[in-house]
């Protein structure tokens, strides 16, 4: 005898748990795959994190091109 | 001898009863709707990402159902057609259904902003608030316009599927809802007509009981008329061509026509017969929104004017 036989809730209430079982399961699939395709197609979605960074600089004359070759800057945060 | 654990309660709710909840064939319109409304609008979107808007306004139209299902619990358990929805049946309790509906409906607009835009979220929250507040608890028990007021409800997918992809409402949008919002009174007082008594025993003032059915029969006639100019505009407009056109013109023909048969005739008749007409316009009716979206997909599909 199995030491802890199951309980007959637990078979009637099987078909409810499989069921939420694969919605869950589909929702995290679904969230992965929004996940997925925004950063894909997404702009820069770096933000600040405390630390400067010169890939956040904007170059003159061009307010949202990331200025990744402004040699001040890079100095600036290996200095950090 | 009987299992020392054997449970002697009521049935249980299964996960179909949950899904019963959601009420899936009043999904199945609004996914097919704002499904065309995502098509025909103007601009781009990553097939997922449309796919997920689809979703998300589908499960925020379910959990709309379930708020309704929660409040009418009352009225449910009295009417034929709807005793065997799972609270009025007893097998999910009130307080469940107003659960997972106000659950459902935080995760859809949240979802929905997410995928889409916030805008199209915003109209989503404002759809489910109008359908589960304004309808169901306010108006339904209290005006004959109850069916005009909900059709407002059910008309906001095609409007939200386009706004997921603009940002914003357009004529074309507008012209949709229009189609679904006069369409929904004479499909509803039609099956009023042969329903006879399930509205009058629940206590719903629904126009056959408030105003008589004579009145029921001009009122959808007259709705027909109202409806017919605005089903042939939007064939007129950016997503609107000759294809739309054509189908429109025959179905607005045959629905004035039909709307003309129910008008002439009287109880007698109808009694007679069994409401064979009522029955045969009823059943006619959802093939008209169905052909006229389907129509509109099309039309997207081989290019418009």
């Amino acid at each position: 005898m199995a030491l802890r036989p199951e309980h007959e809730l637990h078979g009637r209430r099987r078909g409810r748990n499989t069921g939420l079982l694969v919605v869950l399961a589909l929702f995290v699939a679904l969230i992965f795959g929004m996940t997925v395709v925004k950063i894909s197609n997404g702009h820069m979605m770096e933000g600040f994190d405390h630390q400067p960074r010169t890939s956040l600089i904007p170059a003159e004359g061009d307010g949202d091109a990331p200025a990744g070759d402004i040699p001040a800057a890079e100095d600036e945060e290996e200095g950090q | 001898m009987t299992e020392a654990n054997a449970y002697e309660g009521p049935v249980e709710a299964q996960f179909g009863d949950y899904i019963a909840l959601l009420k899936p064939r009043v999904m199945s319109l609004v996914v097919f709707t704002a499904f065309v409304g995502l098509w025909v609008a103007p601009g781009q979107m990553d097939p997922f990402l449309a796919f997920c808007s689809i979703l998300f306004i589908a499960i925020g139209g379910g959990a709309s159902g379930a708020l309704n299902m929660w409040y009418d619990s009352d009225i449910d358990a009295v009417m034929r057609r709807t005793q065997d929805r799972p609270v009025p049946a007893g097998l999910i309790g009130r307080e469940e259904a107003l659960a997972l509906g106000i659950g459902l409906s935080i995760l859809s607009v949240m979802m929905l902003g997410l995928a889409a835009n916030w805008f199209a979220a915003g109209f989503l929250a404002f759809t489910i608030f109008f359908y589960a507040v304004v309808y169901t608890i306010w108006l339904k028990r209290s005006t004959p316009q109850n069916i005009v007021i909900g059709g407002a409800a059910g008309a906001f997918p095609p409007m939200i599927g386009w706004a997921c992809v603009t940002g914003g409402i357009g004529i074309e949008s507008l012209l949709m809802f229009a189609l679904v919002f006069f369409w929904t009174p004479p499909h509803f007082w039609a099956l009023a007509l042969f329903m006879r008594d399930d509205y009058s025993k629940a206590g719903v003032p629904m126009l056959t009981v408030t105003n008589g059915r004579r009145s029921t029969r001009r009122h959808i006639f007259a709705y027909t008329l109202v409806l017919a100019p605005f089903a042939i505009w939007l064939g007129l407009t950016s997503v609107g061509g000759p294809l739309y056109l054509a189908v429109s013109a025959v179905l607005n023909a045959l629905f004035i026509l039909g709307g003309w048969r129910i008008l002439r005739r009287d109880e007698v008749a109808a009694e007679a017969d069994g409401y064979t007409v009522e029955k045969r316009y009823f059943r006619f009716s959802l093939y008209y929104t169905f052909l006229h979206f389907l129509a509109l997909l099309a039309q997207g599909w081989v290019g418009g004017w």
